[in-house]
């Protein structure tokens, strides 16, 4: 990857200890930012990623070349209005855009540091992220958002730093990732790891990548982000610039193509290791654990104003776990709302032009916004 | 705002919790958490209705009352509201144990099926009553369980509860229903509104 050295990125010097007991300290994180913060500084958004996405959530993305992974939802005029709102997007740890993560190159060997990196964790990466609002002196953010694992942290976000955030936007997430969930992330590490090339981990950058692997774990992780129904309307049995089935293992199917593709092009911005590592994250996220069963109790101190959002198409992070986090909250009297979006898009949905989404997200950032500014007046 | 809507927002005192139970577009809750800086929230079963609350900043919960009262705790509200639903329920009878449980007061508005308009219908044409407050025919009609205000008196003696305080509205009069005017309350009010507690 190059134009690394044109991205933005804070030091962190401060000593972060990890959950998994090890401590890390002068590491990178990389961000972007949309928009401009205002003198008060009280209209500051953070945005958390998703699995694969980065810290070019709007825009094009330098490195990439592409749009960034929310650009129908961040822009000016759009949901998160860059007009009016700052936003700011980091690299998570254990990315590979630029924060500290396995392709970093460790400064004894010169090398990658591959899978001598920590393993890390939702809470691991909030923290690290939380760096940013002293970063940038902001004493409170109007809002933390994110969809799918981006809404992981921002209940971790939230319940860790319960007086940060105005309004929180969890987007198509869980509290607690599911038994199946592990199993798709799992199949996925696999894939990897049974590549050649992938040696422990310790393959080079530069040179030669288990991108086979990598490119099938995308490929199967891709599926779950789809509907059947969805899949069924764009692909059918339609088959790929030919009359009639080959008799062959050539992709005879779009629907064969379309994901080969998906694969290919995912290697080319993607680190196997990355995916190992944040995979990982995901897996050991169970805030309900973290409180001892109780959900309720990690927002307990919390005067945060919560807005669940859930697909009825999204089968990997249904509505009924959406509505668990809805209920761990009415449970405390926080305030939340909620709503599950007709869409047949699944998972993927909240990345995607669905239009109900974006308006009511855009609507209630506004009007949220303007009440909390007339109260003070 | 609806005359109702007014009545009802008389019964709310300052700085309380409020629940509204089929909040629709969330009109009633805006002109409380405005007027009388109540702390207020919102469950609604229609997905368009639900958007457009939380459109305007509103804490709504996609939900129905049958099914999603159970995880508010008891007594986690100073009123809770139910405006012309209850008669669309299931079960009527456990929505109104939820609601007593979950609200230290509750407010329950019915169209009365008791009006003279609805009775003259069904006496001199025979046929199921279609009226302002009622706009639906018999195959169509959301409205399981009908009754008058009489009925819900009754409903209310039977089952122990308190009813603080009731009102009558036809179109814009408001007045107080009380024992000695009920039989004359109930012929002529559209709709009941009343203030309960366990």
């Amino acid at each position: 990857m190059n134009n690394l050295n044109e991205m933005k990125n804070i030091l962190i010097k401060k000593t972060l200890k990890l959950d998994c007991g090890k401590e890390i300290s002068n590491f990178p994180l990389a961000y972007e930012t949309y928009g401009k913060l205002n003198e008060k500084k009280d209209n500051a958004i953070l945005i958390f990623h998703a699995l694969t996405g980065d810290q070019y959530a709007s825009g094009i993305n330098p490195i990439t070349k592409k749009e960034g992974w929310w650009n129908y939802a961040v822009g000016p005029g759009k949901s998160f209005d860059t007009d009016k709102f700052f936003v700011i997007c980091a690299n998570v740890i254990g990315g590979c855009m630029g924060s500290y993560g396995p392709g970093t190159i460790d400064p004894l060997t010169k090398k990658p540091i591959g899978t001598n990196f920590p393993v890390i964790t939702i809470n691991d990466m909030v923290n690290a992220q939380y760096n940013l609002l002293d970063y940038f002196k902001i004493e409170k953010l109007f809002a933390v958002a994110g969809g799918s694992m981006g809404g992981m942290q921002v209940l971790q976000f939230v319940s860790n730093f319960p007086s940060k955030a105005r309004v929180a936007l969890p987007i198509a997430c869980t509290a607690s990732h599911s038994a199946q969930n592990i199993a798709f992330n799992e199949l996925g590490r696999q894939a990897i790891m049974s590549d050649s090339n992938w040696k422990e981990g310790m393959y080079d950058e530069k040179s030669i990548n288990p991108d086979k692997g990598l490119a099938v774990a995308r490929m199967a992780a891709h599926i779950t982000y789809l509907s059947k129904q969805g899949l069924q309307e764009k692909f059918g049995r339609n088959l790929q610039e030919r009359s009639d089935l080959k008799f062959g293992f050539d992709a005879d199917f779009q629907i064969e193509s379309y994901l080969r593709y998906q694969g290919s092009v995912f290697v080319d911005r993607f680190d196997a290791n990355s995916y190992l590592y944040i995979t990982r994250a995901m897996d050991y996220f169970d805030l309900t654990k973290q409180f001892n069963g109780n959900l309720s109790k990690a927002f307990k101190d919390t005067k945060t104003k919560f807005f669940i959002i859930s697909f009825t198409s999204d089968w990997l992070y249904p509505t009924s776990e959406n509505k668990d986090i809805v209920i761990a909250l009415n449970a405390i009297g926080a305030d939340v709302g909620f709503v599950e979006i007709k869409t047949d898009k699944g998972h993927d949905s909240f990345l995607l032009n669905v239009p109900d989404f974006l308006s009511t997200i855009k609507n209630y950032l506004n009007t949220t916004y303007s009440n909390i500014n007339e109260r003070r007046i | 705002m609806k005359e109702e809507f007014k009545v009802i927002s008389r019964f709310i005192e300052e700085k309380s919790r409020v629940l509204d139970v089929g909040c629709g577009d969330g009109i009633l809750m805006e002109y409380l958490s405005k007027n009388k800086v109540v702390d207020v929230r919102g469950l609604e079963i229609s997905k368009e209705k639900v958007k457009k609350c939380l459109s305007k900043g509103l804490a709504v919960i996609e939900g129905d009352a049958e099914n999603d009262l159970k995880q508010f705790p008891d007594l986690s509200f100073d009123y809770v509201i139910l405006s012309q639903t209850l008669q669309a329920f299931m079960s009527p009878e456990k929505v109104i144990e939820n609601l007593l449980r979950v609200g230290k007061k509750v407010i329950v508005t019915i169209p009365n099926f008791g009006h003279w308009k609805v009775r003259l219908d069904l006496l001199l044409k025979g046929e199921m009553p279609v009226t302002k407050n009622l706009p639906y025919q018999w195959y169509n009609t959301p409205n399981l369980h009908m009754c008058t205000i009489q009925d819900f008196y009754n409903f209310c003696n039977n089952k122990g509860i308190n009813i603080y305080k009731t009102i009558s509205l036809n179109g814009e009069k408001i007045s107080n229903i009380s024992n000695s005017n009920l039989k004359y309350k109930n012929l002529i009010s559209e709709l009941g509104i009343f203030l309960l507690e366990k």
